[in-house]
């Protein structure tokens, strides 16, 4: 697939105080001479920060690390986790399509996407809300149907549940992550087989993470959406 | 090195070889010849074309690409036996056919009328490697050409991304703004945001492109290689003497482009040198011209315009002959006979800057170029390489990239490296500690002395200030001269004690070997002979036209005192002649005619009378004369560079529509940054 730099490009980037203190700690990780091994998470960082990468971030990167913008640029466009045009401000839905994504039905999802969001990958809908795009692996393959938003995996997906997380992102709120047909991890859905021990957490580390952290940033407001302890599987 | 050689055996034929080599080196050590598209000697290794595979027994059972694997990775057999690479079995030869045939899927069918047909690389290989038939039948990949300036044309779907682009411009030019973006089989060859390119050794991508991707903007569609007529000469828009190739068809140069000289020019080639050529066949001077009673130029013959100068050139008639950039050691041999005959004085250094005259070691330095690969220190005094001598100014460039430190005292110029900037003044060089001093004694230190620091009244106290630095630092000399006959004209001893100035008053008549630069006062009779009708020909009284330097044979000294030999790449315009032929016949007519009668004997007696200039190719070893008292005032001076603007330096190179379209898109690229104009 052919990327290159958006039509409309912002005026300027900035790191934000924590991102640039982040940023000049990663620096620190390469032995002097060797700056411009840092050039990938500082992108992510970058990325992180404005929902994409673009011409100024580039050029902002290239100079933390002494490196031409065209070394930046080319590391930008090689690699598709880096969005070289604006993605949708709450969600970027990537959905994997790749064998045994497809073959358990991932192209009910692009459907969903399609119907949902809109005709065509990387088109911002929903007053700039959401988009979407198709990825190759992303190594969840078990839990297939699986997508990623942001840092987050919802795994074994129908069109179904996945319209309801679409539905659920474009109203705003943000729907818990993980297996959404109940599973602790990618066990057996039937019987456990071979580590036959019951699992005491309620839900698996990521999704800990996700719960704590929205907790954390809308207090108690989000809890109402959360799983409770009941549901969740192996309880 | 050699107790430490390794035995391998190419081909059924055992060899040893340095550890360190490549596979192919040890390959082409043997006269194998392995093909590649990636692989260039002079740059980065990046071996993605996998063109060069070889088999290597005992190794992982696949072909390995032979650029970039060194002969200490390989793993000897099981009893120790030397590791055993082949270079023609059938698997390589399947290998190899597999890799073609991938570079071919994509890559149009154009060759008819692609610029490289001819001297394409994939046309050449596909003959031993390709098939004659295509297995693909999906969509094929086309890529948007990018606009990268007047000078290189693209056409990106015949690209294979080898990225030798990409790594000359990074690399060598040392201005990062190509690369390779997208990945798989959407990469695309591309500068930065689509920028056109501003080295002023692009022109040299055009060659490293193995297929047609990269051509000539200027030479499109306008000849075939096989129908070119190609002669081995020497560059004379800078004082490098770059080795090139002149390719002619008929009357018409098509093309110049580098030849291989280590000491020179490695294979690079400036733009300038490059793309001058239009300006070869324009502003030509092709009729003798004579100033008439009103004031203005009129045609005229030969013969009329010898009358003149016979009713000028009287016994009592104090005579200067100038010498222009671009003469070649002959004529100026010619000009001072005759001038010499006739009590006449000679003058070489137009400019104002200051050479020592019978001061070899001074006006061509002590060092070779290719002292720069081996100096742990360089001085730039007064000098902006960039502009000066690209191709130099690339070797430099190596030697940073090597860890030699750069020093500069002068203007602050843009280079395409690092350096350490001292000041403007020859007082900054004084900042530097006596410890500093001491300890550079045993450094290998080479100071590059530019014209620029030579100009004006304080330049031969600048000189000797020099001088006494290099003595401290026991360094050598490098004088980057900025005219290809400068050198020549020195051996030559082409001056006269006045200096240029007072040596202009005293004159009645002017001989002008084609001196554009500078403006010649009112008052002497001027005789203009040279090739373009430019600043020096308005001036003139009586213009008669000459060869050009692709018009005839000469010899050149360059910046380092080396002597090379240009030779005639295809017929002059109209009545023009050869310089050395106007001379002789101008001898014969002021009756103080020529001992020899042929440019053979003109040479016999040259090379007799100056057997320095007879060593064609060889550098000699310059006897240092110690610097004498100079006055401290010298040292306050800012020291400039020479020029103002580097593509339009002489009379060829203000000819050309091209060179003016360069110089204007730099202008306007430097004043968008703020910049001044230089």
């Amino acid at each position: 697939m052919l990327r290159r730099l958006d039509k409309k490009q912002p005026l300027n980037f900035k790191f934000s105080a924590k991102n640039l203190a982040w940023a000049k700690k990663q620096i620190l990780n390469y032995p002097k001479g060797r700056k411009q091994s840092a050039v990938i998470p500082l992108l992510f960082r970058a990325q992180e920060q404005e929902g994409w990468v673009s011409k100024p971030a580039i050029e902002v990167v290239a100079k933390m690390l002494d490196m031409a913008p065209v070394r930046v640029f080319e590391v930008a466009s090689f690699y598709f986790m880096f969005h070289l045009s604006p993605v949708g401000s709450a969600a970027h839905i990537q959905v994997c399509g790749t064998t045994p994504c497809m073959l358990r039905g991932s192209d009910g999802l692009i459907r969903q996407c399609k119907d949902k969001i809109s005709k065509r990958p990387m088109e911002i809908a929903h007053d700039g809300k959401i988009s979407w795009e198709e990825v190759e692996c992303l190594g969840a393959c078990s839990n297939a149907p699986l997508v990623q938003i942001g840092s987050d995996y919802y795994e074994d997906l129908d069109e179904e549940s996945f319209a309801k997380i679409v539905t659920d992102l474009i109203s705003g709120r943000k729907p818990v992550p993980g297996s959404q047909t109940k599973r602790f991890s990618s066990e057996p859905i039937e019987n456990l087989t071979t580590l036959g021990t019951k699992v005491e957490e309620a839900q698996n580390a990521s999704v800990e993470l996700f719960i704590d952290s929205s907790i954390k940033e809308k207090g108690s407001k989000t809890k109402r959406s959360l799983v409770s302890k009941k549901d969740a599987p192996n309880a | 090195m050699t107790d430490n050689l390794r035995k391998v055996v190419i081909d059924n034929v055992e060899i040893d070889v340095d550890p360190a080599f490549t596979i192919m080196q040890a390959c082409e050590k043997m006269n194998k010849e392995i093909p590649r598209f990636c692989y260039h000697e002079r740059l980065s290794i990046a071996g993605n074309c996998r063109m060069c595979l070889v088999e290597v027994v005992g190794g992982p059972p696949k072909p390995m690409a032979s650029c970039a694997l060194q002969i200490k990775d390989l793993r000897p057999g099981p009893n120790g036996e030397p590791p055993i690479i082949k270079t023609n079995s059938p698997m390589v030869k399947k290998a190899r056919e597999g890799v073609m045939e991938f570079l071919l899927i994509n890559h149009p069918l154009d060759c008819p009328i692609c610029d490289q047909g001819g001297e394409c690389d994939l046309q050449d290989q596909a003959l031993s490697y390709g098939v004659d038939f295509s297995r693909y039948r999906e969509p094929k990949r086309a890529a948007l050409d990018v606009n990268l300036g007047p000078l290189v044309e693209t056409n990106m779907t015949r690209c294979i991304s080898c990225t030798r682009c990409v790594r000359f411009i990074t690399e060598v030019a040392g201005v990062p703004e190509m690369g390779q973006i997208g990945r798989g089989e959407s990469s695309e060859i591309t500068s930065y945001l689509g920028q056109t390119l501003t080295s002023e050794l692009q022109g040299n991508i055009i060659d490293l492109c193995p297929v047609g991707a990269l051509t000539s903007k200027p030479y499109a569609f306008s000849a075939r290689p096989w129908e070119l007529i190609k002669t081995n000469t020497i560059d004379v828009m800078d004082a490098l003497g770059s080795n090139i190739r002149v390719d002619s068809k008929g009357k018409r140069i098509m093309r110049i482009i580098p030849r291989n000289h280590d000491g020179i020019n490695e294979e690079w080639l400036s733009d300038k040198s490059r793309f001058m050529w239009d300006g070869l066949s324009r502003q030509r001077l092709d009729k003798p011209y004579i100033r008439n009673i009103s004031g203005r130029l009129e045609e005229t013959t030969w013969d009329l315009a010898f009358n003149a100068i016979s009713d000028k050139c009287l016994p009592a008639a104090k005579i200067l002959a100038i010498s222009g950039d671009l003469v070649s050691a002959e004529t100026l041999y010619a000009a001072k006979k005759l001038v010499n005959s006739l009590k006449g004085k000679t003058e070489c250094r137009i400019g104002d800057s200051y050479l020592p005259p019978r001061d070899r070691a001074a006006y061509a330095g002590t060092a070779h170029i290719g002292g720069i690969d081996v100096a742990e220190q360089i001085f730039l005094i007064g000098t902006n390489p960039r502009l000066e001598a690209p191709v130099l100014n690339a070797r430099i460039r190596r030697a940073w990239l090597r860890g030699a430190e750069i020093k500069l005292v002068g203007e602050p110029v843009s280079l395409t490296y690092e350096y350490q900037y001292l000041g403007p003044k020859l007082k900054d060089l004084s900042k530097l500690s006596s410890n500093f001093l001491k300890a550079n004694q045993l450094k290998n230190t080479l100071i590059i002395l530019g014209q620029g620091a030579l100009l004006g009244e304080e330049g031969p106290d600048v000189l000797h200030a020099v001088k006494d630095f290099k003595e401290k630092t026991n360094s050598e000399l490098l004088t980057l001269h900025v005219a290809a006959s400068k050198v020549g004209a020195m051996d030559l001893d082409f001056v006269c004690d006045m200096g240029y100035h007072s040596s202009i008053k005293w004159s009645d008549v002017v001989l002008n070997l084609g001196v554009d630069d500078y403006e010649i006062p009112k008052g002497p009779f001027v005789i203009y002979q040279g090739s373009h009708g430019d600043r020096g020909a308005e001036r003139a009284d009586i213009i008669l036209p000459g060869c050009a330097f692709t018009e005839e044979s000469g010899t050149f000294v360059n910046t380092e005192g080396r002597p090379q030999m240009a030779f005639k790449a295809c017929e002059t315009v109209g009545d023009a002649r050869e310089n050395w032929a106007i001379l002789r016949a101008l001898s014969e007519r002021l009756n103080v005619p020529f001992s020899f009668n042929s440019f053979d004997e003109l040479r016999t007696q040259l090379f007799h009378d100056k057997p320095l200039l007879g060593a064609i190719d060889e550098v000699p070893t310059n006897a240092w004369k110690s610097s004498q008292k100079f006055s401290k005032k010298c040292l306050e001076k800012n020291l400039n560079t020479v020029f103002k603007d580097h593509y339009l330096t002489n009379a060829i190179a203000r000819s050309s529509v091209l060179l003016a379209e360069l110089s204007k898109n730099k202008n306007k690229v430097n004043s968008k940054k703020g910049l001044k104009v230089t």
